[in-house]
């Protein structure tokens, strides 16, 4: 057993810290955000330069032979620094479809459009009554000739307008829920018949409702075997769980720093509120559950390999502890600024809304405590048998 | 960063499992750790660990620890949670064993650490007072010196399991002009068969004789049973409640009393179906286990840093708090579990003999009054809200 981060890791995260410092501070971030496109191109850029987006890949795939961990430390920093670019859905999503399950073709022309920042995705995988099972499709994908042509509406997908490409869940086969039946796609946002509607979040990046109306996509563009996509989605899906969950304690830690650091500074009855047990504590509550979600962190990362029902076992759990931890030190963090922590000037009042916002993606608390129940019950009954 | 057993530490496990299966005593078996067994059921499994060498694997090898890494304890304690093993009892080996051989003298660790090993002597704890819990600095017990003696008198409270004592350690105030209260204190080693000691119990609100009060009259104490330092005893009484707290989180053994609850659970009937098919009972579990997988892995993180010689970091002051509320939140979802039948109390039943409870299903017997013990949990060791006092000032720095 060993806890301790490869050399590789450091420097990922060093020079990374650093790049967020120097150009990521909290009023740069602000205009970027209240900019016309949301980000900075020339910022993805350069977090390409470093070589992140290379790092979770393996040398075979062209990238650094790292995995996952690495993903932890690049998303911890962006949490840190609300960076607003789309590494998840991008990288690890989109990347990690390619990763498990694209031909060598598919690598060869999109693995490395990805890892070099040359091309953007999004995964658009939510639909609007499908809340959050992968399973709960809409949107089909009917055979056409050697290709495909599919129909339907996305939902909320992250980082959509800066992306060129869309990794599309849809189904060709079955009925509305059936674990079969799903498969997978790349779709050029360009192409035609692919509408968007774009728009702002609450938490400062940007998304867009996506409307396929008579997409039509070559053989080439199905990632992994047609009808057989959920096992592959739901493995993406977990990766990408640990890696916003490594987000969520990058921007728990800041708000709890900047809380404590508040609660030094300002005085009232004459005194530093800081000096008041009844916040000394929440301040320490607030410390317990941020430690937590790193110990919570590092179990999902480093349990996306193993089985399946242990993998997923994990990312839930991970899921639900942060999704609790971070509302609890989001809600916290406004609470003892008081209130400053209402006001949009403090940074802590974005940290408290990603944090959020952070809860609902990939499944909220509730979602994942069904998930991991049933798969509990599952387990028991295997180990019955 | 991986989560791998190397293959020693494989065969590790293997060895202390067989070893566990073989020699831990029959008449033990199935009972659990519980607060009201006998002196020699207490005292059974530490013998054979004894005489293994394996009583207190924590121990820096010269003095008898087993030389085991962080991780092979680590192993260690869940082997034995597998069994529910009533392990070594703290007072001796995790708690005066430390004190003793860190700031003790030759003479003191060979007369002393040898039968804390084997389990020949029973130590406990006179620590709180009356007047002095959470506010430990106050206490007021003196020793007085008179020649090479030092003449005790006060009253200690809380005192587990000092019914069985052989010896105990004391916090008294040998200089009660010090300029300050935590400068005037000294750790005495005290015979509890010397004169002028009395050990009356205290009956907790689960019924039974766990802790007692210790009253103590003129009792006269050679000098040199003082480790360390006179006046010096608040840092090894400090230095004590540290080791204290490591070890309290308890995780192996939650971990099979969730494994126990899960088994209740899937026993109990509601509406005709197991009460574990309850979407609200289900999810009460899940959340209990998934805080568990927290603790555990902020367990890991402390123990990788130990073995690579670093200080317990800023996690390692979590694991009394969240460890003891796990523990209080299993007995309650236990005693939850098992409806009417946490009502009867086993305790009124006469003797017969037989070991059997007449009334509802075994695992139901001990859910109340366990429940009501483990509220112990949060207040002993330095309360939760004392530790989140020591946090606030060795970690926020306010």
């Amino acid at each position: 057993m060993d806890f301790n981060f490869t050399e590789e890791q450091t420097m990922i995260r060093d020079s990374l810290a650093r790049l967020i410092r120097e150009q990521y501070d909290f009023e740069t971030r602000t205009n970027v955000v209240n900019s016309e496109s949301g980000w900075r191109p020339e910022m993805w850029a350069q977090f390409a330069e470093l070589g992140l987006f290379m790092a979770p890949f393996s040398e075979d795939d062209g990238g650094l032979g790292g995995g996952p961990l690495d993903a932890m430390v690049v998303m911890e920093e962006f949490g840190k620094g609300l960076v607003v670019e789309p590494f998840v859905p991008s990288v690890v999503c989109g990347g990690g479809f390619l990763k498990h399950a694209g031909s060598a073709a598919q690598k060869e022309e999109h693995l490395q459009a990805i890892m070099g920042g040359a091309s953007t995705f999004a995964f658009a995988y939510a639909e609007p009554r499908g809340r959050y099972n992968l399973a709960d499709l809409e949107t089909t994908a009917k055979k056409d000739g050697a290709g495909y042509v599919l129909n339907g509406h996305k939902a909320v997908v992250i980082g959509a307008p800066w992306a060129d490409k869309l990794i599309v869940t849809a189904r060709t086969g079955g009925d509305r829920r059936d674990t079969g039946g799903i498969s997978v796609f790349i779709v050029d946002k360009g192409a035609d018949g692919v509408t968007t509607r774009d728009y702002p979040t609450v938490d400062g990046r940007r998304a867009s409702e996506v409307y396929l109306e008579n997409v039509s996509v070559g053989a080439d563009a199905l990632i992994g075997g047609e009808g057989e996509g959920l096992p592959l989605i739901e493995q993406v899906v977990d990766e990408a769980i640990a890696a916003t969950c490594a987000e969520a304690v990058g921007a728990m830690g800041v708000a709890h720093q900047m809380t404590v650091e508040y609660s030094r500074q300002r005085k009232q009855f004459g005194t530093p509120i800081g000096k008041f047990q009844v916040l000394q504590h929440r301040m320490v509550d607030m410390f317990m559950e941020h430690e937590q979600s790193i110990s919570m962190t590092y179990m999902a990362t480093l349990k996306l390999g193993e089985s399946e029902v242990d993998r997923k076992k994990a990312a839930s759990a991970a899921k639900v502890r942060i999704g609790q931890s971070g509302r609890f030190v989001g809600q916290e963090s406004i609470q003892i600024h008081g209130g400053m922590g209402m006001t949009e000037e403090l940074a802590v009042g974005h940290y408290f809304k990603r944090l959020t916002m952070i809860d609902s993606e990939f499944g909220n608390v509730d979602h994942h405590m069904r998930r991991y129940t049933q798969l509990s019950a599952t387990d028991l009954k295997a180990a019955a048998e | 960063m991986n989560l791998e057993f190397s293959p020693e530490e494989v065969a590790f496990r293997e060895e202390v499992r067989t070893f566990i299966e073989e020699n831990y005593p029959e008449e033990l078996k199935g009972i659990g750790s519980r607060e009201d067994l006998s002196r020699d059921q207490f005292l059974a499994w530490h013998k054979v660990l004894g005489k293994k060498g394996w009583s207190a694997p924590a121990w820096p090898e010269k003095y008898g620890g087993t030389g085991w890494t962080s991780t092979q304890r680590y192993i260690w304690s869940e082997e034995n949670a597998r069994v529910d093993a009533m392990m070594p009892l703290p007072f001796g080996v995790a708690m005066v064993a430390p004190v003793i051989y860190t700031f003790g003298n030759d003479e003191q660790k060979a007369r002393y650490l040898p039968k804390i090993l084997s389990g020949e002597e029973w130590w406990c704890q006179g620590y709180s007072e009356p007047g002095a819990g959470s506010d430990l600095a106050s206490i007021k017990t003196t020793a007085v010196r008179d020649g090479d003696h030092y003449v005790i008198n006060g009253q200690k409270t809380w005192t587990t399991l000092a019914q069985h004592a052989d010896w105990g350690f004391f916090l008294c105030r040998t200089d009660p002009d010090a300029p300050k209260r935590q400068e005037g204190i000294s750790f005495i080693l005290v015979d509890m068969t010397t004169p002028g000691i009395e050990v009356r119990p205290i009956i907790t609100i689960d019924g039974g004789h766990e802790v007692n009060e210790v009253w103590l009259t003129d009792v006269r104490v050679p000098v040199e049973n003082r480790v360390g330092e006179e006046n010096q005893g608040w840092t090894y009484a400090k230095f004590l409640l540290a080791h204290e707290r490591s070890g309290i989180a308890g995780v192996a053994r939650s971990k099979r009393g969730i494994e126990r609850l899960r088994n209740i659970a899937s026993t109990e009937v509601l509406d005709g179906e197991p009460l574990i098919n309850d979407d609200s009972f289900a999810r009460k579990i899940s959340q209990l286990e998934i805080d568990l997988t927290a603790l555990e892995f902020t367990e890991l993180r402390t123990l990788a840093r130990e073995s690579e010689g670093k200080g317990p970091g800023p996690e390692s002051s979590i694991l009394k708090v969240k460890g003891t509320e796990i523990q209080q939140r299993l007995t309650e979802l236990t005693l939850e579990a098992v409806g009417n039948y946490g009502a009867p109390d086993y305790r009124g039943f006469p003797e017969d003999g037989s070991n059997e409870f007449p009334i509802g299903p075994d695992y139901a017997h001990h859910s109340a009054p366990t429940y009501f013990n483990f509220r112990k949990t949060s207040i002993y060791g330095g309360s939760n809200e004392i530790q989140r006092n020591i946090i606030t000032k060795m970690i926020l720095g306010l």
